[in-house]
C-alpha cells in the first residue's frame, strides 16, 4: 500500500470543514453575545455564551471523571462494591506505595524550581546578545521532542557497559575518562530518581526560558535606564529590578511546570518502567488501575494527586486577589 | 447593527453545510476492495464462511513485522470470504484493552498473552464464551493442558493461538565444540559445565531483565522453570494458585537454586559486567555475547530466535542453538514451561464467530507458520513448514503426548503479583535484596 | 457594525495599547538592532567598560557551557541515527569522530520500509489531528479567559480557580469516561440523552479533536487569563461608554492585542498534541487511516525489540515539524506569552 494523495484527501477536507465550521459557530456565538440583554449589572448572558463551550467540554471530559474517580477510590478493584477507606489505608501503609509518594515529592521539590531557575538564568545571560536567537533555540529544542523521545535520548546518556568494554553512554564515558569506574546509574536509589528529574528539567527549562525571556524584555526601558544611571551592580539590579518585574510571570511558570511535574508519566515509564524504586504517582496509578485491574487503588492515588494541587490553588487564589485590588 | 456577524463567516458556514451534506459518504470512506473469486479452487477451504460478510476488529500486543506476518496469514481468508479483518497492535495492550472495554469500545476479538488477563475479563462478564463450533475445533486441535488455561468455571472462553517454549537454554554449538563442552543432561552436569567454562575464563551465563515497563519478567522464568523441575507440576499449580504461600520453603529452595547461577559473580553476567548489570540489561541484548564467545548460555524463550543478527546460523551445528533446560529431580522428569496467546471475543456476531473458527483450524496454523518465526501447539501443525530449527524443536516437545506442559506462572497469577510485585521483587533480588525478604514482599502483596 | 462604533473602538484600541506597547512592540525592535543597547556605553568610564566586557565574556562562556550541555544529548542521538546498528549497540557515538562509519539505513528503514502504508500517511494524520486541536483550544480558551477576566458575574473567581485546579486531572483517569461518551453516548437513567458517536472514515478524527481540546483547555485558559486580565482597565471603560458590547470588545479590541499570546499558546499546544501518544492510542487507534506519527514510531520499536537504530532515526523524523513550527513562529515568542503580566 503506497501513499496516494487521493486517499488522504478526505482527511484534509474534513480538517478544513471542521475548522471552518467551528469558527463559524464561534462567529455566530459572538454575534449573539451582543444581541442579548444590555447593560445589566451581572452579565449572565454574556458570561454564559463566552464560557459555555469551554465549560461544557470541561464538565464532560474532566469534572465528571474527577467525581467518578473519587467515588471509585472508595470501591474495590473491579468497582463493584464499597470498601470505605481501605484503599487509602493501604496506600499509606504499603512500603512500596510510600516509596512512590516519596519519589513524587522529590520530583515536585526539584523539578519545577531547577527548571525555572535555569531558564531564568539562561534568559538573562543571553538577553540582548547578538547570538540570542540561536542560543535560545538550542535550549528550546528539547520542547520539540516528546517526553518519550527525550527519555530515549537520556537512556542513551545513562547507558552502562562493564569497565572492560567500550562505554556507549556519555555519562559513564566521562567518568571513565576521568579515571573512574562506570556505574549502573539507573539502579542506584534515590540517585536514579534525580537522574530522571534531569530529563524533565532538560525539557521544561526551554519553556521557562522562552516565557521569562519575554517578561524580561517587557521591563520598561525607563526603569532599566534609571538603574544604569544609578550604577547598580549586576546583583542588585537582578534582585531589585529584574526579579520583582518578572515575579508574576515566574509564578505562572513555576505553577505550570509544577502541574506538569505532578503528572509526569512518560519519562518514568520509558526510562525505568517504574522499576528500581523510581515509580511516581501518575505511573503507579496507571499501572494499578489498568494493568493490575486494581481500579480502586489507582483511583485513590489519583485523588491524592488532586489533593496535592491544593497548595497551588491557594497560591493562585492570592495572585487573583492581588490582581483584583490592583485593577480597582 | 449588522444582519450577520461577518460575510466571511456566513460563506464559510454555508460552504461547510453544503460540503457536509454532499460529501458525507465520501469522507466516511467505504467501498471495500474486490476480493478473490470465491468460486476458485483456492477458496474452497473457506466455503463455509462465504455468505457472512462484515468486518471484524482484532486487538493484540503484536506489532510491526510480526503484525505484518499476521496480516498476511489471514489475507486469503479475507479475499475469499469478504469478511474484513481490521487488525491493531499496541505495545500498551494489557492496559489499553481494559480502557477500551471499560469505555464501551471493546474490539471484537483480542489476543490475550496472559490467561490471567483472560480470566479477569471472563469473570467480569465481558467475554463471549466459545460457541460449540469453536469448542469442537479447539478440542480437535489442542491438548487438554492448553485448553484448561482458557477454561473458566467449566466454560471454554478462548482458543490458543501461537505458542512459545520458555525452557530453552541458548548456546553456541561452535563455541561448545571448539572447547570440547557438551550439552548437559542433568542439573549437576549443567553446574559442572558452568564451572568448567568459568575456569576457562569465560562467564558461563548471561541474563537481562530490562524490558520496558515489563522489566523483571525474564527472572520469573528462571524461578518457574526451577520450581517445575524440582517439585513437579502439582506443587507448581499450588504455587500459581496461591494454595501454598509464596514464601513457602519449597519456593525458597528454588530461589536458592537459581541463586547459585544468577547471583554467582563467577557465572554472570557474560559480556555485560557484574551481577547487578543483569537488572538493567535488556533481555533482547542479553544473549548476544554468546556469538562473541563472551557468554556460554542464556535461558530465554523460543522467540529469541528472532533476536539474532541477520546472517546468524541457527542450527544444531551452527552459530547458535538451544537445549531444553535439564531435569533437576529425576522423579519429576522434565516438565516444560511455555506461553502463548489466546483468542478471546467480546462480540458474538456471525462474522466474529467465523474468524474465531478459522483461527482455531489447522489450516490457519499452517498458513501462519508458513509466514515464518512462529509455531503453535496445534496438533494439525505441519512441522515441516517451520523454518527455524529451534521452532521445530520447541513444537516437537510441546506436541509430544508425554510432555508435561505448564503455562508461564507469572501470566497466571493476579496481574498485581504476576505483572507487578513478582517482577519488582526479582529486580530487587538481582540488585542484592535478601531472598527471604523478597519472598515475604511478594507474599504480602498477594491479597487472597 | 456602524462606522462610529467601530472607529471608536479601533481608536480606543490604538490609544490604550500604549501601556502594553513596551511589552509587545518594544523588545522586537531591540532585538532587531542590537546596537541600540550599546550606545549609552559612551557615558561609562573606561574601567567600567573593561569590567563590563569581562563579565560579558564570562556570561558568554557560561551560556555556551549550558547550551552545550543542553545540546549534547540530542547531538549524540543525531549522530547515532546515522550509525550502523552494530556500531550503535557496541560503541559510543563519539567514536564517530575517530572512526567515522555513516549510513542512511536507519532513515531508509523508518521512512520507506513501512510495510503498512508510507510514513507520509502518518504525517498527514498527525497534521489533521494537531491543527484543529490547536485552533479549538486557542479560540475556546481565549473566549473563556476573556469572560473570566472582564465579564461581570458573581463567582467568576471560583470558576477560574476550578478551571485552574482541573489542570491536575491526570488524563489517564479521563480516558474511560470520555471513551464511553463517544462509544455509548449519554444516558441518564434509561433515557438516551445524547446518541453514540459512530464516526466512520475521516470523521473518526473528531473524537481525537474533542479529547485533545478538553485536555488542553485548563492550561490554555490559565495562561491566557494571565495575559488578558492584565490588559489596562481604561481600555474597557472607554469602549463601554461608547456602548460596545462584549462581543465587539472582544473582537475589535482584545483580540488584536493578544495575538502574541495566542500564537505562543498555539505553539505550545501544537507541540503537546504533536508529541502525544496516549490520547492518540485510545481515541485514534493504531490504524494507518487515523493513527498519528507517534503511534507509528512507538510501533517501530517492534513487538519484542529494542530497535535502537530505528528509534534514533524515528525520533528525528518526528522532531522535524515541531522544529519548523518553532523557528517559523519564533518572533512571536520575543513578544511573548504573558508579557502583559509584567506591568507592575
Amino acid at each position: 500500500m503506497g501513499f496516494s494523495l487521493v486517499e488522504e484527501l478526505p482527511k484534509l477536507l474534513w480538517l478544513v470543514i471542521g475548522v471552518a465550521g467551528f469558527l463559524a459557530v464561534i462567529g455566530v456565538l459572538l454575534f449573539f453575545v451582543d444581541a442579548g440583554p444590555k447593560k445589566t449589572k451581572t452579565e449572565w448572558w454574556q458570561a454564559a455564551l463566552f464560557l459555555a463551550p469551554a465549560l461544557v467540554l470541561l464538565l464532560l471530559g474532566l469534572v465528571y471523571p474527577v467525581i467518578r474517580t473519587t467515588l471509585l477510590s472508595f470501591m474495590n478493584g473491579q468497582g463493584t462494591s464499597w470498601v470505605g477507606l481501605d484503599n487509602y489505608v493501604r496506600m499509606f501503609t504499603q512500603p512500596e506505595i510510600l516509596v512512590v509518594l516519596r519519589n513524587t515529592l522529590l520530583w515536585v521539590l526539584f523539578g519545577p524550581v531547577l527548571a525555572t531557575a535555569i531558564g531564568l538564568f539562561y534568559a538573562l545571560l543571553v538577553d540582548r546578545r547578538r547570538f540570542e536567537s540561536v542560543a535560545k533555540s538550542l535550549i528550546f529544542m528539547p520542547m520539540a521532542i516528546s517526553f518519550v523521545g527525550a527519555s530515549i535520548i537520556w537512556k542513551f546518556v545513562y547507558a552502562y557497559r562493564p569497565a572492560e568494554a567500550d562505554q556507549i553512554g556519555l555519562l559513564n564515558q566521562l567518568i571513565v575518562w576521568f579515571g573512574g569506574e562506570p556505574r549502573l546509574w539507573l539502579l542506584e536509589t534515590p540517585l536514579n530518581t534525580l537522574l530522571l528529574i534531569v530529563v524533565l528539567i532538560w525539557v521544561q527549562a526551554g519553556f521557562a526560558m522562552v516565557v521569562l525571556s519575554a517578561a524580561i524584555k517587557a521591563i520598561p526601558d525607563d526603569i532599566i535606564e534609571a538603574a544604569r544611571i544609578d550604577g547598580t551592580s549586576v546583583w542588585s539590579h537582578f534582585w531589585n529590578i529584574t526579579l520583582p518585574s518578572v515575579w508574576p510571570t515566574l509564578t505562572v511558570v513555576l505553577i505550570t511546570i509544577s502541574v506538569q511535574t505532578l503528572k509526569v508519566f512518560d519519562i518514568v515509564r520509558t526510562m525505568t518502567g517504574g522499576q528500581y524504586e523510581t515509580s511516581v504517582i501518575a505511573n503507579e496509578m496507571y499501572a494499578q488501575a489498568f494493568r493490575y485491574g486494581e481500579l480502586g487503588m489507582g483511583s485513590a492515588l489519583a485523588v491524592f494527586l488532586f489533593i496535592l494541587v491544593i497548595p497551588l490553588v491557594i497560591v493562585q487564589m492570592r495572585t487573583n486577589r492581588r490582581l483584583r485590588e490592583e485593577q480597582r | 447593527m449588522p444582519k450577520f456577524p461577518n460575510p466571511r463567516t456566513t460563506i464559510a458556514a454555508t460552504l461547510s453545510l453544503v460540503l457536509l451534506t454532499g460529501g458525507c459518504a465520501y469522507l466516511s470512506g467505504g467501498g471495500g476492495s474486490a476480493g478473490a473469486d470465491p468460486d476458485s479452487p483456492e477458496c474452497e477451504p473457506y466455503a463455509q464462511w462465504q455468505d457472512i460478510g462484515g468486518s471484524v476488529s482484532i486487538y493484540a500486543s503484536i506489532r510491526d513485522e510480526e503484525a505484518e506476518r499476521l496480516r498476511r496469514s489471514w489475507q486469503k481468508f479475507i479475499d475469499c470470504t469478504g469478511i474484513d479483518i481490521q487488525y491493531e497492535g499496541s505495545g500498551e495492550f494489557e492496559a489499553q484493552v481494559q480502557v477500551k472495554v471499560d469505555g464501551g469500545n471493546a474490539p471484537d476479538i483480542a489476543f490475550f498473552p496472559q490467561p490471567g488477563l483472560l480470566e479477569r475479563f471472563a469473570a467480569s462478564g465481558d467475554l463471549v464464551a466459545a460457541p460449540e463450533s469453536v469448542q469442537q475445533l479447539a478440542e480437535e486441535g489442542w491438548s487438554q493442558d492448553w485448553l484448561d488455561y482458557a477454561t473458566i468455571d467449566g466454560t471454554l472462553y478462548a482458543t490458543p493461538l501461537g505458542a512459545n517454549f520458555k525452557s530453552f537454554v541458548w548456546y553456541s554449538p561452535t563455541f561448545f565444540a571448539d572447547n570440547g563442552y557438551e550439552v548437559p543432561q542433568t542439573w549437576d552436569e549443567l553446574i559442572e559445565l558452568s564451572d568448567t567454562i568459568a575456569d576457562d575464563g569465560v562467564k558461563p551465563w548471561c541474563a537481562g531483565l530490562e524490558s520496558g515497563d515489563a522489566t523483571g519478567w525474564p527472572a520469573t522464568d528462571w524461578i518457574e522453570n526451577v520450581i517445575l523441575r524440582e517439585n513437579g507440576p502439582e506443587v507448581y499449580d499450588q504455587w500459581v494458585n496461591h494454595e501454598i504461600p509464596f514464601n513457602d520453603a519449597k519456593i525458597a529452595a528454588a530461589f536458592d537454586r537459581a541463586d547459585e547461577i544468577l547471583r554467582n559473580p563467577d557465572y554472570v553476567n557474560g559480556g555485560f559486567g557484574n551481577v547487578q548489570s543483569i537488572a538493567i540489561t535488556s533481555f533482547q541484548e542479553a544473549g548476544l555475547p554468546i556469538l562473541d564467545g563472551e557468554c556460554g548460555m542464556y535461558l530465554m524463550g523460543s522467540f529469541y530466535a528472532a533476536q539474532w543478527p541477520e546472517g546468524t546460523e541457527v542450527s544444531e551445528t551452527g552459530d547458535v542453538y538451544a537445549f531444553n533446560l535439564p531435569p533437576i529431580n529425576p522423579e519429576q522428569g522434565t516438565p516444560v514451561m511455555g506461553g502463548g496467546e489466546f483468542v478471546g471475543a467480546f462480540s458474538d456476531r456471525p462474522e466474529v464467530v467465523a474468524v474465531r473458527e478459522y483461527l482455531a483450524t489447522a489450516e490457519y496454523a499452517n498458513n501462519r507458520a508458513a509466514e515464518g518465526a512462529w509455531f503453535s501447539a496445534h496438533q494439525g501443525l505441519d512441522l515441516e513448514i517451520l523454518e527455524v530449527p529451534t521452532d521445530r524443536l520447541g513444537a516437537e516437545i510441546l506436541r509430544d503426548p508425554d510432555t508435561v506442559f505448564r503455562f508461564d506462572g507469572s501470566d497466571l497469577m493476579p496481574a498485581e503479583v504476576g505483572a507487578g510485585t513478582f517482577w519488582r521483587g526479582m529486580v530487587n533480588w538481582i540488585n542484592g535484596e535478601d531472598t527471604d525478604a523478597t519472598l515475604d514482599y511478594i507474599e504480602n502483596s498477594w491479597s487472597s | 457594525m456602524s462606522t462610529t462604533q467601530s472607529s471608536a473602538a479601533e481608536e480606543e484600541g490604538g490609544r490604550a495599547s500604549s501601556p502594553v506597547a513596551p511589552a509587545s512592540g518594544g523588545p522586537g525592535v531591540r532585538v532587531a538592532s542590537p546596537a541600540a543597547s550599546g550606545s549609552p556605553g559612551s557615558r561609562e568610564s573606561a574601567a567600567a567598560r573593561v569590567r563590563k566586557r569581562l563579565s560579558t565574556t564570562t556570561a558568554s562562556l557560561v551560556a555556551i557551557v549550558i547550551a552545550a550541555l543542553w545540546t549534547l544529548p540530542t547531538a549524540g542521538l543525531f549522530i547515532s541515527s546515522f550509525r550502523p546498528e552494530q556500531e550503535i549497540k557496541t560503541t559510543g557515538w563519539w567514536t564517530m569522530f575517530t572512526d567515522p562509519q555513516l549510513t542512511l539505513d536507519n532513515y531508509r528503514e523508518v521512512l520507506f520500509s513501512a510495510n503498512q502504508g508510507q510514513l507520509a500517511s502518518y504525517f498527514v494524520n498527525s497534521f489533521v489531528i494537531t491543527v484543529p486541536s490547536t485552533v479549538f483550544v486557542v479560540v475556546l480558551a481565549a473566549l473563556a479567559a476573556y469572560a473570566l477576566a472582564w465579564v461581570n458575574f458573581p463567582g467568576r473567581d471560583w470558576v477560574f480557580l476550578g478551571v485552574f485546579a482541573l489542570q491536575i486531572v491526570p488524563l489517564q483517569m479521563s480516558l474511560v469516561p470520555l471513551l464511553r461518551f463517544f462509544s455509548q453516548g449519554v444516558t441518564i437513567g434509561d433515557v438516551q440523552v445524547l446518541p453514540a458517536w459512530d464516526l466512520p472514515g475521516a470523521f473518526a478524527f473528531t473524537n481525537v479533536w474533542v479529547a485533545h481540546t478538553i485536555f488542553g483547555l485548563p492550561l490554555g485558559i490559565f495562561l491566557l487569563h494571565n495575559f488578558i486580565s492584565q490588559l489596562p482597565h481604561s481600555l474597557f471603560e472607554a469602549a463601554r461608554v461608547d456602548g460596545a458590547g462584549h462581543g465587539v470588545l472582544f473582537r475589535r479590541v482584545v483580540l488584536p492585542l493578544i495575538v502574541p499570546a495566542l500564537v505562543s499558546l498555539a505553539i505550545f499546544q501544537f507541540l503537546w498534541v504533536w508529541n502525544d501518544l496516549l490520547v492518540a492510542l485510545i481515541f485514534a487507534g493504531g490504524d494507518v487511516s487515523t493513527a498519528p506519527l507517534t503511534v507509528r514510531l512507538a510501533e517501530l520499536a517492534g513487538t519484542r525489540g529494542n530497535e535502537w537504530q530505528r528509534l534514533t532515526a524515528g525520533a528525528f523524523v518526528s522532531m522535524v515539524v515541531p522544529l519548523i513550527v518553532f523557528f517559523a513562529l519564533q518572533r512571536y515568542f520575543v513578544r511573548g506569552l504573558l508579557a502583559g503580566s509584567v506591568k507592575g
